[in-house]
C-alpha cells in the first residue's frame, strides 16, 4: 500500500527541486524513454531510509558535475505504481530494487546501480559512482 | 541518515551473502542477526546442482545487478552459516 502522499511529498521534492523531472503515468514514461536520443539517468525513488536517504544526495551532488546525462527523469517506487513498471520494463533483465538507477545511452542500457550498491554508503560515494558513469558514457566525443 | 532501526545490528538493512556448510548460498537484505542464525528478506537462494549458473557465477551477477526475489523472509539457522558478506564488497 502506497505511503500518505504527505509523507512522500519531501521524498519527489527533493529530486524536483534540483531539476529532475517526475515522471507519475506510464504515458509520461513511455514519452520519455521513446526519444532515444542522447543520455538519459532514471533514478527509481524510494522511501526506504537506509539507501534512499543517501541516493538523492549523492544524486543532487553529482548534478553539479560538468559532465551529466541530457535527461533525468524519476519514478517513485511503491507510488507510482504503473509508472515505475512501466521504467523498469525498460531494464527488464535487472532485478527491480529501490532506489536505484539506470542510465541509458541511445535508448540502451548503458549503466546500473542497484540498491545494494547504496546501502551503507554515504552520499559522496554514491555521487563518485554517478560521476565516474557521466563521464564514461555521458562526456561529448570529439571526433 | 542511516538505518531508521538501529537496535537490528550494524547489517540491518544491508543486502548480504549467507554462505552455508551446505550446497545453499542466500542472498537477501538483512534483517537481524540473532543467536537462532540470519533473517533475511527479500531474497533468492542458489543451491549447486539446481541451477545453470554455479555459484561463483551466480553471486557475480548478483553482485552487479541484485537478485529476482523467491521469498519474502527467511531464517538461515545459525549451525549452518559459515560467512554473512555484503554483497555490494564482492
Amino acid at each position: 500500500m502506497p505511503y500518505s502522499p504527505l509523507m512522500v511529498k519531501p521524498m519527489r521534492e527533493e529530486l524536483t527541486s534540483i531539476g529532475v523531472q517526475e515522471l507519475r503515468t506510464t504515458e509520461d514514461v513511455e514519452q520519455l524513454m521513446d526519444d532515444k536520443d542522447g543520455t538519459t539517468l532514471v533514478f527509481v525513488n524510494s522511501v526506504c531510509g537506509c539507501a534512499a536517504g543517501m541516493a538523492r544526495p549523492g544524486l543532487r551532488q553529482a548534478l553539479e558535475s560538468s559532465v551529466r546525462p541530457d535527461r533525468v527523469v524519476s519514478v517513485f517506487a511503491g507510488q507510482d505504481l504503473e509508472a515505475t513498471a512501466r521504467a523498469r520494463s525498460y531494464f527488464a533483465d535487472v532485478p527491480p530494487s529501490s532506489p536505484s538507477m539506470a542510465l541509458f545511452k541511445e535508448g540502451e542500457l548503458a549503466w546500473f546501480l542497484p540498491r545494494h550498491r547504496i546501502e551503507g554508503r554515504d552520499a559522496m560515494q554514491v555521487a563518485d559512482d554517478l560521476i565516474s558513469a557521466f563521464e564514461q558514457h555521458c562526456a561529448a566525443t570529439v571526433s | 541518515m542511516g538505518t531508521f532501526h538501529q537496535d537490528k545490528g550494524e547489517l540491518h538493512g544491508i543486502t548480504v551473502v549467507v554462505d552455508t556448510h551446505g550446497e545453499e548460498t542466500w542472498v537477501g537484505r538483512c534483517d537481524t542477526v540473532l543467536a537462532e542464525g540470519v533473517v533475511l528478506l527479500d531474497g533468492a537462494v542458489h543451491k549447486e546442482g539446481d541451477n545453470d549458473r554455479g555459484k561463483q557465477q551466480w553471486l557475480e551477477r548478483a553482485a552487479k545487478f541484485g537478485v529476482w526475489k523467491t521469498f519474502d523472509r527467511v531464517l538461515v539457522p545459525a549451525q549452518q552459516v559459515t560467512s554473512v558478506r555484503r554483497l555490494a564488497e564482492l
